[in-house]
């Protein structure tokens, strides 16, 4: 059995997402798991989406930050069995992306077991992060990268991104 | 050296203090498994498994080219970034498909290998998906066809005995699912339309929906594997009926295009669509073998 030293823990879960630099790994859900085992740190990383190109890039933060905080040996390893899910984003995280603009996902909203069923898009409700009012419309389900789909508020007229359900 | 691994080693590479060496953000091309247990699970035949893989593998990198092809010419913006969202996803399961590949058939080869350095018939991939984009119709409907069809696969083998096959199409079909709503809801909207939208959503499904059958024909491969893609016919129909008759349109009765002497795109037997792309595809990693940047 491993230990899970909180000093590697803490740092690893730290490390800022590279895209969403507001939030943490931690935060987004990225980060599984950090064990220790004989003076030996291994994190683990669950991908959000199949294609984000940003797994490299945050292996290698996560790797830099533990070697910085002096854990010299240090393993990176991908876990992608659950997969990523919109709900490990906590509620801290959550809060930081509406405070930068973004409209978070909703927790446990994703699709249900019988969506083949379903034919149009899913209404939903999403307040503007902006200005909080509900009256806003879907631009586009795809956004800026893969998470994100572009929304606008009829109400204060600003476009804004918002983290899908997935 | 602790690291084995390519972006960690590149990681450590460079002249800066931090190891900064990658030139550019999303350079940093990491193993899609890194450090995923790769061992076979017990039962099940690896080669079969690998020649499993590599057929949805194709399937994916395929399509996902052809989508790409679609940037610069999409009617919209909105959509140019879809559709680019959309390959994304495809290549990013393409990249973890044919890595499990070259893990199960012993040969050593990574996902660059297996996409740059095999010949159109070694390719596995159904003929659906290598054939020329058409027009924005017929982009709409291939990826109803597809996505329809794999998300119905993928939410099946998220039980898969292969723990890697399994958590691969765990996360696809959640994301097949997005891909499905997109198709759809453009199916409708074109399909009940203008009567120009109208008439060329008739034509792409024409066009298309004889390579459907091959989705669900299965090859031995898939028999020995007990995931025979003959049971997705009846609900993939079912939902692709459902949408078609939103969308005003008639569900074609065109039978499904013949085999070649019983052989299609699981054997390697193409359309003559399929060279051309990947020549596309392959050119630069051809003409500079091994090159590191």
């Amino acid at each position: 059995m491993s230990t899970v030293p909180e000093r590697a823990r803490e740092v690893a879960a730290a490390v800022p997402d590279p895209e969403l630099p507001m939030l943490t790994l931690a935060d987004l859900g990225v980060l599984a798991d950090v064990e220790e085992a004989d003076g030996a740190v291994t994190a683990w990383l669950t991908p959000t989406y199949s294609g984000c190109p940003a797994i490299a890039e945050m292996a290698a933060d996560v790797s830099r930050r533990l070697r910085a905080a002096g854990f010299d040996r240090v393993e990176v390893r991908l876990r992608i069995d659950p997969p990523w899910s919109s709900d490990r984003i906590s509620a801290e995280g959550r809060r930081k992306l509406a405070a930068a603009g973004i409209a978070p996902p909703v927790p446990g909203g994703m699709r249900q077991p019988d969506r083949m069923l379903q034919l149009g898009p899913t209404r939903r409700v999403v307040a503007c992060p902006q200005c909080g009012s509900e009256d806003t419309e879907e631009l586009s389900r795809f956004g800026s990268t893969a998470c994100k789909s572009l929304w606008r508020c009829r109400s204060c007229r600003e476009p804004f991104d918002r983290i899908k359900e997935i | 050296m602790t690291d084995e691994h390519v972006y960690l080693s590149l990681a450590e590479a460079g002249p800066e203090p931090d190891g900064e060496a990658r030139w550019a953000y999303g350079t940093g091309f990491a193993d899609p498994l890194l450090g995923v247990d790769a061992a076979p699970p017990a039962g099940i035949d690896p080669a079969d498994l690998a020649a499993y893989c590599l057929m949805l593998g194709d399937d994916a990198l395929v399509l996902s080219q052809r989508l790409i092809q679609w940037i610069t010419r999409a009617p919209e913006l909105e959509e140019e970034v879809a559709l680019a969202n959309l390959g994304l996803d495809l290549l990013g399961q393409a990249r973890r498909l044919l890595t499990r590949a070259g893990q199960l058939d012993g040969s050593g080869r990574d996902e660059d290998r297996l996409a740059y350095w095999r010949e159109d018939f070694d390719y596995r991939n159904v003929r659906l998906v290598e054939l020329e984009n058409g027009d924005f119709a017929q982009c709409v409907v291939r990826l109803l066809l597809f996505a329809t069809a794999r998300e119905e696969l993928y939410r099946r083998l998220a039980h898969h005995a292969d723990p890697v096959l399994a958590a691969v199409a765990a996360l696809g079909a959640k994301e097949l699912a997005y891909h499905r709503e997109y198709a759809s809801s453009w199916t409708v909207r074109l399909g009940d339309g203008t009567e120009q939208s109208h008439r060329r959503m008739l034509a792409a499904l024409e066009v298309l929906w004889p390579w459907l059958e091959e989705l669900f024909t299965p090859h031995e491969v898939e028999l020995r594997l007990g995931v025979d893609p003959s049971e997705l016919r009846a609900p993939v129909l079912a939902a692709l009926e459902r949408v078609l008759a939103e969308a005003t349109l008639p569900v074609p009765e065109t039978a499904g295009r013949a085999y070649v002497d019983g052989r299609a795109g699981r054997h390697g037997v193409h359309t003559e669509a399929l060279g051309p792309l990947l020549a596309e595809l392959q050119v630069v990693a051809r003409a500079h073998p091994g090159a590191t940047w």
